[in-house]
């Protein structure tokens, strides 16, 4: 084994602070922008929480000296995300938060993020999850593979990582196959929901985060002007955003023994057959 | 009148449903140029014709390693076309290809799209479809994902002759990313769950067993889908999984077997155009958002539907 090949293992991993899916969203008619008030940790980051601390535990835990770096980019509050994040195991935080970056399109906000990695430094591995749950665009990891020169293996269904060789292994779907891909660190991995099964954070892991740091850092930290990113440093802008009208409920009826007549019935009326 | 460029990664003799539409948006904004990154069978370029594609641009397959022949082809093609708007798939693999060379030409990029106007502005679902937004690009090429059953499929009137060129794609220069091993999906004679017309769901009411599910399905020509619930417990493949995290789907039919209706299910499937629903709970949350409900036994229902269209298309 080479020197490098037993280095600990540097892992940032991105969580995103995102209006609570089980309520009621809303983007807000004057500012164009997504009201973020009841925010909580994207749902499926938990997945990339886990699967980072869980590498970590696979090659020896912290104690042999890895970290698993929790960041974000996103207003104050923002770093609750972080706060779950570090009780589910990260080692520490690191939050970007600055007014400039509000309207960042997703070429702006890779840009951003990749600063932060970079920031960090000596990254081996970033872990996100799959999608965020409000813009759902899940494009950023792959623009973040670009920016970084990783290795981008995404949207896993699974993660072998093998500490002597320091090779990533995933399984991923692709059009009408599932396809094995491996690649060297460093690299930058997306997980799905059939990963893992995310931690609940104990009393003792709650109790433990509090002694955890979080930096925060500014956009003058990573070296970004204020005009390069956010509104004014995106290309696309929002001109409009409707909520749609609430789909009204139709019949409903109680089966007597018929009801599958019924259903044809309403398919013809439709034309639907 | 702007220039449009379609990327595919493969096209096969027929191209299909999601592939129509994309090349009938991309004639309604300007003359298309179709780049593929892989060979181009013959029946298709005259297929291409059909929709006014004039130039189709080919990388012939060179995928030694995952994604970089992709991201060259890409490149190269957006390079050689000088088109302002791109047009791909809305699936993971297109989208992620489309947003790194957004990345790499400092363009930008929009998911999720259901429409783009001859002035280049984009329609899209914004939170799985409970809002629709418009959205414009201000410089830079633009690249945009478009979902299927967004467009209505409509060739030409008349064929145009197309021109095929190679394209020179330079060498891979993103880290590799080696395939290690490839598993086929098991073939299916339904249509594809985000392309079919007519969808029917099974949830955790099923209890196991899909096959009443399948069959109505087979009754309509529509394909099958499922709710997490119902994969997570193995009863039908994750590829079914509608949702949140699975695949969403627009079709002009919706039928919910057994499925409770729950936020993160609604988000894959409230965009569809009509939504039958089958509960035995009458709290159902889905019966909400349903144009028709049944409260009954889907062990009843089902197949009693299933036989009636087939007594009715005999």
């Amino acid at each position: 084994m080479t020197e490098e090949n037993t280095a600990p293992l540097k892992i940032v991993v991105l969580v995103k602070h995102v209006p609570d899916v089980q309520f009621d969203r809303h983007i807000d008619s004057a500012s164009l922008r997504l009201d973020r008030s009841e925010s909580v940790l994207s749902e499926l980051d938990e997945y990339a929480v886990e699967a980072a601390v869980a590498l970590v535990e696979s090659q020896g835990g912290f104690a042999a000296g890895h970290e698993v770096i929790a960041a974000t980019m996103g207003a104050k509050s923002a770093s609750n995300s972080i706060k779950k994040a570090l009780q589910m195991g990260a080692s520490s935080g690191v939050h970007l938060n600055d007014e400039a970056l509000i309207g960042s399109d997703t070429v702006v906000t890779s840009k951003a993020l990749a600063a932060l990695v970079e920031h960090v430094g000596d990254v081996d591995l970033v872990v996100t999850g799959m999608s965020s749950t409000d813009a759902e665009t899940s494009v950023v990891p792959a623009q973040l593979a670009e920016r970084l020169n990783f290795a981008q293996l995404t949207h896993a269904l699974n993660v072998d990582f093998d500490g002597a060789t320091r090779e990533l292994s995933i399984r991923r779907d692709h059009a009408d196959r599932t396809l094995t891909l491996a690649a060297a660190l460093p690299a930058v991995l997306s997980v799905t929901d059939q990963a893992n099964d995310p931690r609940y954070p104990n009393f003792k892991a709650i109790m433990a985060a509090k002694k955890k740091s979080i930096t925060e850092v500014s956009l003058a930290d990573l070296g970004l002007a204020a005009q390069a990113v956010g509104a004014a440093g995106s290309h696309i802008t929002v001109l409009n955003a409707e909520a749609r009208p609430a789909r009204e409920a139709g019949t409903i009826i109680n089966d007597s023994g018929q009801a599958g007549i019924a259903l044809v019935d309403f398919l013809a009326e439709q034309k639907l057959i | 009148m702007p220039s449009a460029l379609v990327f595919f990664t493969e096209l096969s003799d027929a191209p299909s449903k999601a592939q129509r539409e994309l090349l009938t948006l991309a004639a309604s904004i300007g003359e298309p140029t179709v780049a593929v990154a892989s060979e181009v069978p013959e029946a298709a370029v005259t297929q291409l014709g059909a929709y006014g594609v004039s130039k189709l641009l080919v990388a012939p397959a060179n995928e030694s390693s995952f994604l970089d022949h992709s991201l060259s082809a890409l490149e190269a093609a957006v390079n050689q076309s000088a088109a302002q708007v791109v047009v791909v798939a809305n699936d993971n693999f297109s989208r992620e290809v489309a947003a790194r060379i957004a990345v790499r030409v400092d363009g930008s990029i929009v998911t999720d799209a259901i429409d783009i106007s001859a002035d280049l502005v984009v329609t899209k679902d914004e939170l799985a479809g409970s809002y629709s937004a418009q959205a414009q690009a201000s410089g830079g090429v633009l690249f945009v994902t478009l979902k299927p059953n967004s467009i209505e499929d409509t060739p030409q009137a008349q064929a145009v002759s197309v021109s095929v060129e190679e394209l020179a794609v330079s060498a891979a220069t993103a880290p590799s990313v080696r395939i290690m091993a490839t598993e086929e999906k098991v073939a299916s004679d339904r249509p594809k769950l985000t392309e079919a017309r007519v969808v029917v769901a099974g949830g955790r009411g099923v209890n196991g067993d899909f096959s009443a599910v399948e069959a109505l399905a087979d009754a309509l020509g529509g394909a099958v889908g499922a709710s997490r619930a119902a994969t997570d417990a193995g009863w039908i493949s994750h590829d079914a999984q509608i949702g949140q995290t699975g695949v969403t789907v627009s079709p002009q039919l919706f039928i919910s077997a057994g499925i409770s209706g729950a936020i993160q299910q609604k988000a894959g499937m409230q965009t569809s155009k009509c939504i039958i629903a089958i509960n035995k709970d009458v709290d159902a949350p889905v019966f909400e958002i349903a144009d028709f409900g049944i409260v009954g036994d889907l062990d009843k229902v089902l197949p009693q539907a299933a036989e009636e269209i087939r007594r009715r298309q005999a």
